[in-house]
C-alpha cells in the first residue's frame, strides 16, 4: 500500500500533514470523531517534534489486518530522546511549560500507541487508529 | 547579455534596462571566472560558489517581484545561446572540438538552471509564508456585538505569535469599550489540542484579571470529545456549543431580554 513522508520543520507543515490524514480518513470512509482524535493525536507528536527534536519527518499510511482498515502514522525524530520515559507519559509532566498531556492524551485518542525514545537515540512515536476506532 | 535584456523587454515594468543590464554583467563575468579554473562538470564546488550566489539573489528577487518560473530560467538559459556563438567562433575550423565544448556548456548551464529554479521556489515559500503570516494578523477581528458584549471569532489555526495577537486585541477592546463579557468562538479552529487548550485557558483568565467574564463557544461535539480524551480540563469556563447559546449567555448578564414582539400588541412597529 502506498505511503506518504512529509518533513517536520516549522508549525506551518502540520497543514500538509492534516491535510493528508484528512485524505486518508476519505479513502477508509473514517467518520468525523475518529478523524478528529487521529488528527488531534497527530497535531501533540507534530508538536512535540519541533519543541524538543527541532525536526522530524512523520510517515502516514493505510495498514488492514483481516479486511479491518486503520490508518497508522509513524513520527520519527533524532533530537535529544526522552531521559524518563515512564514521566513523560504520567498526565501533566512536562520539562517545558506545557500541560503535559500530549503523549498520554495521543494515547488515549488512538487505537495503539508505541513509543521508542532514549537520551541521544531520537524518539519514535507510532500510532495506529482504526476505522472503527477501537 | 543583450538577449538577456531583450528576452525581458516586455517586462519592462518589473525590473528596469539597468538593473537587468548589471545583473547580466555580473553573473557572466563570475561565470567566465570560475569556466577559468576548467570546471564543467560540477557547479556545487567552490568554483561556482560566486555564481551561485548571484544566480540565487536574481531568482529569489525575481520570485519575489512576481516573475513567472518560465521568465526566470530564460534569463539563465539565454546565456547558452551567447556562449555558443562565441565557441563557434572560436573553433570554427575544428567542429569536433566545437561539439566537445558545446556539450560542456549545455549541461553546465543546465545545472545552473536547476540552481536557479530551485532557489525562485525557495523564494516563492517565502512569499506565501510572509503572506500566512499576514492572514494570521488579519483575521481576528474583535466585534462589539452589544453595548458591554464583545465576540472574537478565531479562523484558523492558533500557533503561539497567533494566541498573543489574539490575547493583546481583546484585552485592549475591553479597556477600550469597557466591556464586561468576551465571547471567543472557536467554531473556525480546525484543531484543538493541549497547547490550543491551554492558550484559551490562559486567555481567559486574562480577561477575568480585567474584571470581564469568558465565554468560550462554537465547540462542536467531536472537539469536546477530544477535549475530554486528552485530558482538559475546561469546568471552570463557560463554554457553549454556539455562538447564539454564548450571547444568550451574556444578554442573561447583563440583564437583557431579547424576544419577539407581538405584532397585534405593538401595531406601531409595523
Ligand atoms: N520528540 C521528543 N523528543 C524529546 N523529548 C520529548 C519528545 N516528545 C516529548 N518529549 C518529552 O516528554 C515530555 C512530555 O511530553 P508531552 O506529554 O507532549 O507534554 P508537553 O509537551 O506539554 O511537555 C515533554 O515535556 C518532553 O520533555
Ligand atoms: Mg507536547
Amino acid at each position: 500500500m502506498s505511503n506518504h513522508t512529509i518533513p517536520i520543520v516549522r508549525e506551518q507543515d502540520f497543514i500538509l500533514i492534516r491535510s493528508h490524514i484528512q485524505e486518508l480518513c476519505a479513502e477508509t470512509g473514517m467518520n468525523l470523531i475518529n478523524q478528529t482524535k487521529l488528527i488531534t493525536a497527530a497535531s501533540e507528536l507534530v508538536r512535540n517534534i519541533l519543541n524538543y527534536a527541532k525536526s522530524g519527518k512523520v510517515m502516514m499510511e493505510i495498514v488492514s489486518i483481516n479486511a479491518r482498515q486503520g490508518i497508522k502514522l509513524t513520527f520519527t525524530d533524532e533530537g535529544p530522546g526522552i531521559e524518563n520515559l515512564q514521566a513523560a507519559m504520567q498526565d501533566g509532566y512536562s520539562t517545558s511549560s506545557g500541560m503535559g498531556l500530549g503523549l498520554p492524551g495521543a494515547k488515549r485518542l488512538v487505537s495503539e500507541f508505541a513509543i521508542q525514545s532514549a537520551p541521544g537515540k531520537g524518539t519514535i512515536v507510532t500510532l495506529i487508529h482504526w476505522k472503527d476506532g477501537h | 547579455m543583450k538577449m538577456q535584456v531583450d528576452d525581458t523587454m516586455q517586462r519592462n515594468n518589473l525590473v528596469s534596462r539597468e538593473e537587468l543590464q548589471r545583473q547580466s554583467e555580473e553573473l557572466l563575468t563570475a561565470l567566465l571566472q570560475a569556466i577559468k579554473k576548467g570546471n564543467f562538470d560540477n557547479v556545487y564546488t567552490d568554483d561556482y560558489a560566486q555564481v551561485n550566489d548571484i544566480l540565487s539573489d536574481i531568482s529569489v528577487m525575481r520570485a519575489r517581484q512576481g516573475f513567472s518560473p518560465r521568465e526566470t530560467n530564460r534569463f539563465v538559459l539565454s546565456l547558452k545561446q551567447a556562449l555558443c556563438d562565441v565557441l563557434e567562433q572560436e573553433h570554427a575550423g575544428t567542429p569536433e572540438v566545437l561539439y566537445k565544448e558545446i556539450l560542456q556548456v549545455n549541461s553546465l548551464l543546465d545545472n545552473l538552471s536547476i540552481i536557479a529554479f530551485e532557489t525562485y521556489i525557495k523564494g516563492r515559500e517565502d512569499v506565501i509564508l510572509r503572506q500566512s503570516d499576514e492572514i494570521n494578523e488579519i483575521s481576528t477581528p474583535v466585534i462589539r456585538v452589544w453595548e458591554g458584549i464583545l465576540a472574537l471569532p478565531i479562523i484558523g489555526t492558533l500557533d503561539s505569535s497567533r494566541t498573543q495577537t489574539v490575547m493583546e486585541n481583546l484585552l485592549q477592546e475591553i479597556v477600550e469599550t469597557g466591556s464586561s463579557i468576551a465571547i471567543l468562538d472557536i467554531s473556525g479552529v480546525p484543531t484543538v489540542d493541549s497547547m490550543v487548550a491551554q492558550h484559551l485557558i490562559k486567555t481567559v483568565s486574562a480577561t477575568r484579571l480585567m474584571g470581564a467574564e469568558c465565554i468560550i463557544s462554537g465547540i462542536r461535539p467531536e472537539i469536546a470529545q477530544t477535549i475530554v480524551h486528552l485530558g482538559i480540563d475546561l469546568s471552570n469556563i463557560v463554554t457553549k456549543a454556539t455562538l447564539a447559546s454564548a450571547l444568550q449567555v451574556a444578554f442573561a448578564r447583563l440583564n437583557l431580554q431579547v424576544r419577539s414582539i407581538d405584532r397585534m400588541a405593538a401595531p406601531l412597529l409595523k
